[in-house]
């Protein structure tokens, strides 16, 4: 059975490269968004936290701004 | 009505569903590859290489259906002024991209036990180079233009002279003696395509559009994050 599943009468280094060959693709894509989101993100906080308060205050009030400091860890 | 597509707005939900999506779409790529890989039939002509079907076909379907919703984005977003769309755009090419390429390079991997060659210049595989060409271009020119109108303009001819060759991958098999088969799926009419072998197909498409879903989420949040840290700098 493991056999089979693995050679595939023949066919197994074709059908397992074309799925190894997909998933890497996948593995890699999701890799390179999720370290450039981190960087902007991170990008983000450092900036935030040079503000001084009034201008902190006055950017903390836009939604957009919170939802980004309150999901540090979203992905 | 478009200003539901206001960032703010979108941010809300963007930044929650990544990690959802992530496990949905972990969840549907274990069903369809165990589907793909063991319980599924093979074919009575080609063996277990028609396995490579179930990452080929959803592939090309996705690339093709995003390149479709990146054009139309852009000219609706060029003729209303709605920057978001092409922000939506943008976030949606690399997916596009990667399913391209997936659709080539599996596409070779079948071609040689099926017909013997890696690489032949039939009308569909040529057509969806040309495809990755756009794609390619589509990418370069965000990464080439600073000026953002500049760049809404120049990315919204790519995606109109890119479309021209979608219809032409579609027929490509009925208008050309090509190595490719008709299509097995139609909408309108009975498939010809067996249900053990459908069902499978129809899973691993699901979780290829779970997949594009989440990188189109997560780099939207990138680019949002981008736009509010020129904002930041403006303070």
């Amino acid at each position: 059975m493991i056999n089979e599943t693995l050679l595939m009468n023949g066919y197994g280094l074709y059908v397992w490269s074309a799925f190894a060959f997909t998933l890497l693709n996948f593995v890699t894509l999701y890799f390179v968004i999720k370290i450039q989101y981190n960087r902007e993100r991170n990008k983000f906080i450092a900036k935030f936290g040079t503000l001084n308060s009034e201008r902190a205050a006055f950017a903390k009030s836009q939604s957009i701004n919170k939802e980004i400091l309150s999901n540090i860890s979203s992905i | 009505m478009f200003k539901y597509f206001e960032p703010n707005k979108i941010f809300s939900v963007t930044s929650k569903a990544p990690k959802y999506v992530l496990i949905l779409f972990i969840v549907v790529l274990s069903i369809g590859l165990v589907e793909a890989l063991i319980l599924s039939p093979e074919d009575y002509k080609q063996s277990h290489s028609v396995r490579i079907m179930y990452v080929h076909v959803p592939a090309a379907w996705i690339s093709l259906g995003i390149f479709s919703t990146i054009t139309f984005l852009s000219i609706v977003g060029y003729i209303f002024k709605i920057r978001n769309f092409f922000l939506i755009s943008k976030s949606l090419a690399p997916s596009g991209f990667v399913f391209n390429v997936i659709a080539l390079v599996t596409g070779s991997i079948w071609g040689k036990p099926t017909w013997g060659t890696w690489w032949a210049w039939d009308a569909r595989i040529t057509s969806m180079l040309i495809l990755a060409l756009f794609y390619a271009l589509y990418l370069v020119a965000w990464r080439i233009y600073e000026d953002k109108d500049k760049a809404f303009k120049i990315t919204t001819i790519i995606t109109i002279l890119g479309i021209i060759n979608v219809p032409i991958i579609k027929y490509s098999v009925d208008w050309w003696n090509t190595l490719h088969q008709p299509a097995s799926i139609n909408i309108l009419s009975k498939s010809s395509i067996h249900v053990s072998m459908l069902f499978p197909l129809m899973i691993m498409t699901a979780a290829f559009a779970l997949f594009s879903l989440l990188i189109f989420l997560m780099k939207y949040n990138t680019e949002l994050i981008k736009i509010k840290n020129k904002g930041l700098n403006r303070l």
